[in-house]
């Protein structure tokens, strides 16, 4: 295989400065993770530590298997909305191992506003359950939750991808044998009653856990009736008279070491159908990668650069390494695992896009995942191009990254848009996982462009009624479009949107498509039927 | 000289007798219980017989199998070892009439030193200096009680045909002799199937002086110079020496000459033992002759540079002694200690299991290991509890002992035991003990030093729980890389124990208790290694396990060597000579787990009840014997915890009860 030998000066002033930048990114990325992982406010974990509880971090550390790797899913949910008061979106979600077993983890935080269920809460938690059902992973819910949230209900009860969904997807969940495990560590009202009571097998903690579909104020409120939360759905009453839950645990480490068995018992075995070797590590510095990525987005980003921090020895087997040269197509390793990238290195044109979709559909034929390395502004533009059909290139590439069913993984490490971001499986696309670096940045289009573009829509209508327009006051008009895509493109505006699965360090890049490649084969690489190219 | 002999024991002693024989190129045939079936002395011998059920009376004492054993596979002597039939005067005839030769002395010199009373007569006769006291037929109590009085209290009862500190009371005071005398009658009668006791004097701050003998068919006697046995704990040897300290040239020759009467006196063949009791102004008293090779025998073979087994057997096929008295030296300083499957903390109580996890330090023409076990093997409730015998030589001139100490107590630093209890630790400080390093030696040194032997601070350092930590990541890792490697995605970085975090970073807890004190030890990969703090103060820690326990650990770069044993939830950590034993605290433990203590009273060990000493329904003051329980030969006494009523015992006398059964149903008053 062909080994990327680097050309990175590291010693130049412009590494130097690029580093730096990306450093200062970084920090500020570990910082605002530190910051949203803490949870709710100090009085609230204080006091739910004083009830004896685990904090919501603290019994997914306690629940998995010592020592191993722990990837969260979009810990910047909700960072900035809400008043900035629902860190993490009020629910922890993430892939890690329990007794060798690859699952997916929802613990509510209940120091969040009770763990109650905001819109971004209700799509992280959908979220958590679509990446279960595409890589098939093992379901565990840590709950403790007082469901839905009243004042949002218009945004949280009645739609297709609201809280209803999540039930929905357990019973569908386990009709797909994955198994679906409930671990009641506080409340489980209303709505969320369901969540124990559709799992597989489920646990209950005694006096902290408790089901009921109507709590006590509303039941004297009903019936008159007046009875303890115990008394009406405890753990004892559970396990013992109702049969809701299953297992009756003494306390937060208790309830998670049964989980553990449960998932002992599980009868799980991960067979991986592809060609595997060794891991090895890249020839070059992962950190290197500050210091190849320009400040400015205008300045040519050298991809294979990054690949070669990324990839199995540095080593990439390029396919029509001479053909469409704006798109870098190869194949390589990354842990182990053999992976076809598709990698931007430039605008796309219509030969870059036939020959992504050439390559896609190879890997598709072959079973081989896919990385999409995305730092894309979009599709060449002009007459000639659009003449030579770009637009049904494009297409066809857009049919291959579609159709392919084998594991997709999107790593966004610049620019991401237009058609471009299509063409390289961005989220409408269905990566299995995407993942972005904190300078990157995705909208339509870039805000310069976009700011020209209305620009010069308007100018045209001023110039047609035959009005000048200063330059001044077509900068005061650009400027606010500008200032709109950068806050709407910037990453952390999208992660809290879970436009994506979360913001990574551009140096833990590799562990990060690692762990999201092992993870997704649990399930079988599927054959990829595709739709009609337009030749 | 024999071409097979056949040994009639187990343990380390017929490993010993293998070892020998082998060098002479001697035949050697085992003989085993159904307990020892893969005992090492079996793996070592060139043939094995099974004699039996695994308690000794139907196996190591059953004399007809063993000379069946000895017929059939043409052995032409046996060799008894010490303990079971190495003193067994009908035994040793028994060989005789089979026409297979006893290696050890005449059954007549048996029998003469068999009894104890007798014996002591004889030598009166003879002119070898005696304790007062009582060595009669009579064995009426108010009788030796009178005796008693007359000898004058402390007074020592023992049984007759004892040996070994079995069957052995102190009394101090009229009012306690009875019930002692009653006890030691049942222990004499069941450990030797004879009650018969003898009344002596007891001397206060006494040192046991032992002169190995050797005598051969051709009316040859010598005396091997002494052994110092002075350190024992309820009469039986811990640590041994040769020469005694302090020893003049003239009273050794004196006391060589008195062993050599005593063995003259009784026509005696072979390798014996005559045991004096000796007052600190020198004054030596005839104890007893024990007519068999003694358990501490390597130590004069290390001072005297002579294999006594292989003079055993040249004496036992009629050959001369192989040197003369004249031609006899003593060279350097060795010292022996025992290592017992016993918890000192415990009363010395004996600990049975299995050998989890058994390190010894390599010999050398310094240092001798005889052992009767290897890692793995069983000690079992049915026989001596011994791990081995450990012993240490320096010729070093002038400092020899002081030489010998350092020896010893580098060797037992290196001594790991895991699986049972061990008096490692005991003897480590034992011989650390300025008592014993000075020479400062009587057969109480152990009672009287009990505050240094005993210590109470029991306080484990920072480095034994960072050890602990460490092995225990290093095995984590370990043991994830194996189950990598079974794995249907073997090279997963989800098998990685680097507690990877996304855009963060892990630190996680490792609990231990150590006695009553739970510690935590926080860990945080970093690169290369570890960050462990404990307690607040951090280090840097990296380093690997290197197998069989030891692991090589950095700790702020400063190296350490240790070994960190894991059984069950327990951590032996071996560290500075000396072993902390710390249990690994499961983080998803519960509260709901463990029994809590009912009002019962358990058994300490398995055993025997073998006496019911309340009725049931009765009343019984705090402290009153309930219940006698025989376990690891040696009698135990379960007593009432407080005033209260016996409601019901819960076995019947002969019923084997395990360790921690509840024996008797006790119900405490006020």
């Amino acid at each position: 295989m062909t080994i990327i030998k680097s050309q990175l000066d590291t010693r130049s002033d412009e590494f130097r400065a690029n580093a730096a930048a990306m450093r200062a990114l970084v920090d500020d990325l570990r910082e605002k993770t530190a910051q949203a992982a803490l949870g709710g406010p100090a009085g609230h974990r204080r006091r739910h530590a004083e009830r004896g509880k685990l904090l919501a971090r603290e019994r997914i550390d306690a629940l998995l298997d010592p020592g191993t790797p722990f990837l969260e899913l979009s810990p910047l949910a909700a960072w900035g909305m809400y008043g900035n008061e629902v860190a993490a979106g009020g629910i922890l979600t993430g892939i890690g191992r329990v007794h060798g077993v690859e699952c997916m983890i929802v613990a509510n935080d209940a120091t969040v506003k009770g763990g109650s269920y905001f819109p971004i809460t209700v799509k992280k938690h959908l979220r958590a359950q679509e990446i279960a059902a595409q890589n098939r992973l093992p379901c565990i819910y840590l709950v403790d939750s007082g469901g839905a949230n009243l004042p949002r209900q218009d945004e949280v009860f009645p739609d297709r991808d609201h809280f209803g969904r999540i039930f929905y997807n357990q019973a569908n969940l386990s009709a797909a044998r994955i198994p679906q495990i409930g671990v009641v560590m506080g409340s489980c009202t209303a709505g969320g009653a369901y969540v124990p009571a559709m799992s597989d097998e489920a646990v209950i903690v005694r006096n902290q856990g408790t089901i009921f579909l109507g709590g006590p104020p509303l039941v004297k409120a009903a019936t008159g009736e007046v009875v303890s939360a115990e008394e009406l759905g405890g753990g004892d009453v559970h396990t013992r008279i109702s049969g809701v839950a299953d297992h009756f645990a003494e306390d937060d480490r208790h309830a998670l070491r049964i989980c553990r068995d449960i998932v002992a018992n599980l009868n799980w075995r991960k067979e991986v159908s592809l060609d595997l070797a060794a891991p090895e590590e890249p020839l070059y510095d992962a950190e290197e990668i500050y210091g190849a990525v320009p400040t400015d987005t205008r300045k040519p980003l050298e991809v294979r650069e990054v690949l070669a921090r990324i990839v199995d020895g540095s080593r990439l087997d390029e396919f029509k390494a001479r053909y469409g040269t704006t798109l870098v197509t190869g194949f390589a390793r990354i842990h182990g695992y053999p992976v076809g990238i598709v990698a931007n290195n430039g605008i796309l044109f219509g030969e870059s896009a036939l020959k992504g979709a050439h390559f896609v559909q190879l890997c598709a034929q072959r079973g081989i995942p896919l990385l999409f390395v995305q730092n894309i502004t979009g599709f060449m533009v002009g007459r000639k191009y659009e003449n030579q059909g770009i637009a049904k290139d494009g297409a066809k590439m857009v049919t291959a990254v579609a159709c392919a069913r084998v594991p997709k993984f999107t790593l966004i490490i610049g620019s991401s848009h237009g058609a471009g971001n299509y063409g390289m499986c961005g989220r409408a696309y269905g990566p299995r996982l995407l993942w972005t670096w904190p300078n990157s940045r995705v909208s339509v289009m870039g805000g310069e462009q976009a700011a020209n573009v209305l620009a010069q829509i308007r100018r045209d209508a001023l110039e047609a009624q035959g009005k000048e327009w200063p330059a001044a006051e077509e900068e005061a008009f650009k400027a606010p479009i500008r200032a709109q895509y950068e806050t709407q493109g910037h990453p952390y505006y999208a992660t809290a949107r879970l436009w994506d699965d979360g913001i990574v360090d551009p140096a833990q890049s590799r562990r990060v498509l690692a762990l999201s490649i092992s993870a997704a084969l649990n399930a079988p690489i599927e054959p990829t039927p595709f739709g009609v190219f337009r030749m | 000289m024999f071409s097979k002999i056949l040994i009639a024991n187990r343990g380390e002693i017929a490993c010993r007798v293998i070892r020998t024989a082998r060098r002479l190129g001697i035949r050697c045939v085992a003989v085993h219980s159904e307990a020892d079936a893969g005992a090492r002395h079996v793996r070592l011998a060139d043939e094995a017989v099974l004699i039996g059920g695994a308690e000794a009376r139907d196996s190591y004492l059953d004399s007809g199998r063993i000379l069946e054993a000895a017929r059939k596979t043409g052995a032409e002597a046996v060799h008894p070892g010490y303990g079971f039939l190495a003193e067994n005067a009908a035994f040793a005839e028994a060989c005789a009439a089979a026409g297979i030769a006893f290696i050890g002395p005449p059954p007549a010199a048996i029998r003469a030193m068999g009894s104890k009373s007798a014996a002591k007569e004889l030598m009166a006769r003879a002119g070898v200096p005696l304790l007062p006291g009582y060595h009669g037929e009579s064995q009426e109590p108010g009788f030796l009680e009178r005796e008693a009085g007359r000898i004058g209290y402390p007074v020592l009862i023992k049984a007759s045909a004892g040996g070994g500190g079995k069957g052995m009371r102190i009394v101090g005071r009229a009012a306690d002799f009875a019930e002692a005398l009653a006890s030691c009658q049942r222990e004499a009668l069941s450990s030797f199937g004879d009650a018969r006791v003898l009344v002596e004097k007891y001397l206060e701050r006494p040192r046991h002086v032992e002169i190995q003998v050797f005598a051969d068919s051709l009316g040859n006697c010598v005396h091997l110079f002494e052994r110092d046995c002075s350190v024992q704990r309820r009469h039986q040897k811990v640590l041994e020496e040769a020469p005694a300290p302090g020893m003049t040239a003239e009273r050794r020759a004196a006391m060589g000459r008195a062993a050599v009467e005593a063995a003259r006196a009784v026509g005696y063949v072979g390798a014996g033992t005559v045991e004096f009791i000796v007052g600190q102004d020198g004054g030596f008293h005839f104890m007893e002759m024990n007519t068999r090779l003694q358990v501490e025998h390597p130590v004069t073979e290390m001072v005297t540079g002579l294999d006594l087994v292989e003079w055993q057997l040249r004496v036992a096929a009629g050959e001369p002694l192989p040197l003369a008295q004249e031609q006899l030296a003593l060279r350097g300083h060795a010292l022996e200690a025992r290592i017992y499957a016993e918890d000192p903390e415990r009363g010395f109580l004996p600990s049975t299991g299995r050998l989890v996890h058994l390190a010894m330090p390599t010999e050398s023409p310094n240092l001798r290991i005889d052992s009767g076990v290897e890692e793995g093997d069983e000690i079992t409730p049915y026989y001596d509890p011994m791990i081995a015998k450990l012993i240490v030589w320096d010729g070093d001139e002038g400092n020899a002992r002081e030489r010998a100490l350092a020896r010893m107590r580098q060797a037992l630093a290196q001594f790991r035991v895991v699986g049972v209890a061990s008096n490692v630790d005991f003897l480590s400080r034992l011989v650390a003990c300025p008592a014993f390093a000075n020479a400062d030696l009587d057969t109480g040194l152990i009672e009287r030093e009990r505050a240094f032997l005993f210590p109470q601070d029991h306080e484990a350092p920072r480095e034994a729980f960072l050890a602990a930590a460490l092995a225990e990541l290093f095995g984590e890792e370990e043991a994830a890389r194996a189950a990598a490697a079974r794995h249907g995605d073997p090279h997963s970085p989800w098998h990685l124990r680097d507690g990877w975090r996304l855009n963060g970073s892990h630190r996680r807890e490792l609990l231990f208790r150590h006695g009553d004190d739970e510690r935590a030890v926080v860990a945080a990969c970093a690169r290369d290694g570890y960050e462990l703090d404990f307690g607040g103060s951090v280090a840097r820690a990296r380093g690997e396990r290197l197998g069989h326990g030891m692991l090589r650990i950095e700790l702020d770069g400063l190296s350490l060597p240790v070994a960190v044993i894991a059984a069950g939830e327990k951590r032996h950590v071996f560290l500075h000579g000396r072993a902390w034993h710390l249990v690994r605290v499961d983080p998803l433990r519960h509260a709901g787990e463990g029994g809590g203590e009912e009002g019962g009273l358990l058994a300490p060990m398995p055993g025997k009840v073998i006496a019911l000493l309340a009725a049931p329904g009765s009343e019984v003051d705090k402290g009153r014997p309930l219940l006698i329980l025989e376990a690891m030969k040696m009698e135990h006494t379960i007593a009432a915890p407080a005033r209260g009523r016996v409601k019901a015992f819960r076995f019947g006398i002969g019923d084997p009860v395990a360790e921690g059964a509840e024996l008797v149903d006790f119900e405490p008053i006020g």
